[in-house]
């Protein structure tokens, strides 16, 4: 187990060092930079000396591999440099908006996992009854509703039939939980419904091919209570495939809510994402991308640490 | 009988109501005004910054030396200043200042603040960013005799000065903070305005509490004020609706507006101008057949202005027909003339003739290109799919290219374009601004014409220089016709600004500009 660990922990460098190299040339490979945006972006007369002045301050004048050292320098250290926009902390900027991204993200999360497993597994038990039928609907209908369309039906419904919408800035849960959860609770219900689609499916679809498995016809054969075989050993052994469904929909919850966000005016990552794309600041963009990507293969390494703990085949592998 | 009483009644009614109307108008204290702002400044500095973003929430905390009467524009009065007087010869302004200003840190305002921050604004020292500094390259020194009186003595005459010193850019720092650090305004807000700053969420909101040592006596009436930055034009449309914010300063468009007024009713102001931003045609002038004034002309003529500002004000937020200057400015062409303008002709079937003839004598068949375009959707889409359907019309095919800003901004200004659409839009009218579009790219930087034009650059100077109002004007006309003869950059169809107040927010006057009248000194809630 701890050998395999470690052969996972060192496999996550090359792959953050490839990130890091794509996202760097990329964005450069984009046309127009920062400082023809910021100053001219609203039609100011603004001459090429201070354009060119204001890059060689930004660090734009240097050949690229000596930005790509610079920042590979710095992040080395755990300093993602300064926000070319806005001149603050990139780790403050990001700080700023992560509580509210990850509070969202465990919301939809929680909301995604108590209501997929249920239904999953009830649809799996009660295969191609009518029961089955109307969770499948509700499945496929929370698969093709995006989440940002159903938040903005739920903004228009609450604006439509109690003139209100939620809060427009964020309060921290522990400062007043009623006035944070009455603006987080909306979102998270419009990005938990496609969550919870995803996770049915995959909870049913994942209950019907174990319960199809020797070990389950043999556990009925020795006379095995039906609730027993379905939580002790259908469910354990259908679980792993949902675990990974449910830690990488809420990696990408961290920074994917790119449009939810802008409709519910939640000034999270997904927003920052957005802004900092296009305002073409590279240090910004760049760190967020190293975030999410971390995320995604910190994520990816405690699903596979939970199957090595669910399935002893992988850790004595 | 029964009339005469009638008429009695109504008088009586009248006195009665009439001092409980006046006293229903005079401005109360108090209460939080929470705005909507569609964008975040980047850094706090004035003389750095360049868009509305900034100027909303940033304003407030600050004062200028002179600024637009809010109620009256473009009549200039004093802000810092408590008078003034331009010598004959135009080369010298000197200024009172008023007396008993404090900064919100509670030193004294005085003469030196303004000699620093506009020494900031003209030379710049190493590392401090000046935006708007070739407006005062005029400026050949700055006198302070006392504590409050500052004379600026110029190199030139300039009659674009007093318009540049009621500039809402020009923030008055403290020469002390400035001395310390000439970068200090970058990331600190310290001026002498109505509001002090207390808070910038970054990503959320900003706020600014009354200063209570404020100069204007009992103003500011707000205890303060919340700007909240909401990108989404949905959301900031909603929360509008929703009354969370009262209001948005930059503009809606007319879809919006129509949906506030079905919403809202009569709970609600809606306040429209003509605005300071106009859609230009600009022709890359290195590219053929771009090169040829027939071609250029040709694509000019082939717009119908006037049926387009009807058609397009109902769906975008562009309604007037103008020349280089916005409708409605003393300096501007007046109405009635416009039609003899190259290009404004209303007889259009006449107009296309014209242009395609002109076509044809350029040797010029089947012409396409792509257009290039911003791609933000109001106004920039529709005016650009207008444009190229007028064309469309002479037989010119015109491939819409909309990328995002950034490249937008880039192919502009590297060339890598045959015809765009640029947009021109200033915080004042002020020829000196506006036409800078215009002259040539040897001395513009948002000249993206690549031409050079010394007509053009000869008005352009003696405009300038000409303090003659009506003079000025004649100067201005003869620049318009040559600019739209040549038509290397010519305009479609200027902005209309439209705001949506909730009722209770009063004192705030609309401008054609949505940089002005910003400072929230008279605003009030009657609420």
């Amino acid at each position: 187990m701890l050998r395999y660990t470690i052969n996972r922990i060192l496999l996550m460098i090359p792959t953050l060092l490839g990130v890091a190299i794509l996202v760097f040339v990329m964005l450069r490979m984009m046309p127009g930079d920062i400082v023809e945006l910021r100053f001219l972006m609203e039609g100011g007369q603004v001459d090429q000396a201070t354009l060119t002045a204001e890059r060689v301050r930004l660090g734009l004048d240097k050949p690229l591999w000596l930005q790509f050292i610079d920042w590979g320098k710095g992040i080395f250290v755990g300093d993602f440099g300064i926000s070319m926009w806005t001149g603050r902390p990139v780790i403050d900027e990001i700080a700023s908006r992560l509580e509210l991204s990850m509070q969202v993200a465990i919301m939809a999360t929680i909301m995604a996992t108590v209501i997929a497993i249920p239904l999953g597994t009830v649809a799996a038990l009660y295969k191609d009854t009518w029961i089955d039928q109307v969770i499948r609907v509700f499945a496929i209908a929370g698969l093709a509703v995006p989440s940002f369309w159903l938040g903005m039906l739920i903004i228009l419904g609450l604006l439509l039939y109690f003139n209100w919408i939620p809060p427009l800035t964020y309060t921290p849960i522990y400062v007043d939980p009623w006035t944070n959860l009455s603006q987080l609770i909306w979102p998270a219900m419009a990005i938990g419904y496609r969550y919870s689609a995803v996770a049915t499916r995959m909870t049913r679809s994942t209950i019907l091919e174990v319960l199809q498995e020797d070990y389950i016809r043999t556990a009925r054969a020795k006379g095995v209570f039906e609730r027993l075989v379905v939580s002790r050993h259908a469910m354990r052994n259908a679980m792993l495939p949902v675990i990974t469904v449910i830690g990488l929909e809420f990696a990408f919850l961290i920074g994917g809510l790119v449009v939810t966000e802008q409709v519910f005016n939640l000034n999270g990552i997904g927003k920052l994402f957005v802004e900092t794309v296009s305002r073409a600041d590279y240090t910004m963009v760049q760190a967020l991308v190293m975030l999410v990507a971390t995320f995604f293969i910190l994520i990816n390494f405690a699903v596979d640490l939970l199957y090595a703990a669910l399935d002893p085949r992988i850790r004595y592998r | 009988m029964s009339r005469k009483l009638l008429m009695l009644a109504a008088m009586g009614a009248a006195i009665t109501l009439a001092p409980g109307l006046a006293q229903a108008q005079a401005p109360k204290n108090g209460g939080t005004l929470k705005f909507a702002v569609s964008a975040e400044p980047p850094d706090y500095d004035c003389h750095a910054a360049t868009s509305f973003a900034f100027i909303h929430p940033v304003r407030p905390h600050y004062n200028t030396l002179l600024k637009f009467d809010p109620a009256a524009y473009p009549k200039v009065v004093g802000d810092l200043a408590e008078s003034w007087a331009v010598s004959t010869d135009g080369l010298t302004y000197s200024f009172s200042l008023k007396k008993g200003v404090k900064f919100h840190d509670g030193s004294a305002f005085t003469s030196a603040d303004v000699k620093a921050t506009y020494e900031r604004i003209a030379n710049p020292p190493q590392g401090v960013r000046s935006i708007r500094k070739a407006a005062y390259s005029d400026i050949a020194g700055i006198e302070t005799p006392d504590a409050h009186t500052v004379i600026f003595k110029l190199k030139a005459r300039n009659a674009s000065m007093l318009t540049n010193f009621a500039s809402p850019w020009d923030c008055i720092y403290s020469a002390a903070k400035l001395k310390q650090d000439p970068k200090f305004p970058e990331k600190n807000v310290m001026g002498t305005g109505p509001f002090k700053f207390v808070e910038h969420a970054a990503g959320s909101h900003w706020v600014g509490e009354k200063f209570k040592d404020y100069h204007v006596k009992g103003k500011p009436h707000l205890d303060g004020y919340r700007a909240i930055f909401i990108r989404n034009t949905a959301a900031r449309v909603n929360a509008l609706q929703a009354g969370e914010v009262l209001s948005e300063f930059r503009g809606h468009s007319p879809a919006d507006r129509d949906k506030l007024k079905a919403a809202l009713g009569d709970k609600i102001e809606v306040h429209e101008s003509p605005w300071i931003c106009s859609l230009v045609v600009t022709f890359n002038t290195q590219k053929k057949p771009f090169d040829d004034v027939r071609v250029r002309r040709a694509l000019s003529l082939a717009i119908d202005r006037w049926q387009g500002a009807e058609a397009l004000s109902k769906i975008a937020l562009v309604r007037h027909v103008g020349g280089l200057l916005r409708p409605g400015y003393e300096l501007a062409t007046p109405p009635a003339e416009l039609a003899g303008l190259p290009g404004y002709g209303k007889d259009i079937a006449k107009a296309r003739a014209e242009a395609k003839k002109l076509l044809a004598d350029a040797g010029v068949k089947n012409l396409k290109f792509k257009f290039l375009n911003r791609n933000v959707p109001m106004p920039y889409t529709p005016v650009g799919v207008f444009v190229i359907d007028q064309w469309r019309q002479i037989g010119v095919t015109a491939e819409h290219d909309q990328p995002e800003t950034k490249a937008y901004i880039a192919n502009l200004r590297g060339g890598n374009y045959e015809v765009g659409l640029d947009f021109n839009c200033d915080a004042v009218d002020d020829p000196n601004l506006q036409l800078a579009k215009y002259i040539s790219a040897s001395r513009s930087p948002i000249n993206y014409g690549r031409y050079n034009d010394a007509k053009l650059d000869e008005l352009y100077d003696a405009q300038k220089g000409e303090l003659d109002a009506a003079k000025r004007a004649t100067i201005l006309r003869a620049f318009e016709k040559h600019a739209l003869e040549q038509a290397y950059t010519f305009p479609t169809i200027w902005w209309h600004r439209i705001i949506v107040n909730w009722k209770q927010l009063k004192g705030w006057h609309m401008s054609p500009s949505h940089y002005l009248n910003q400072d929230l000194q008279d605003v009030w809630l009657d609420s």
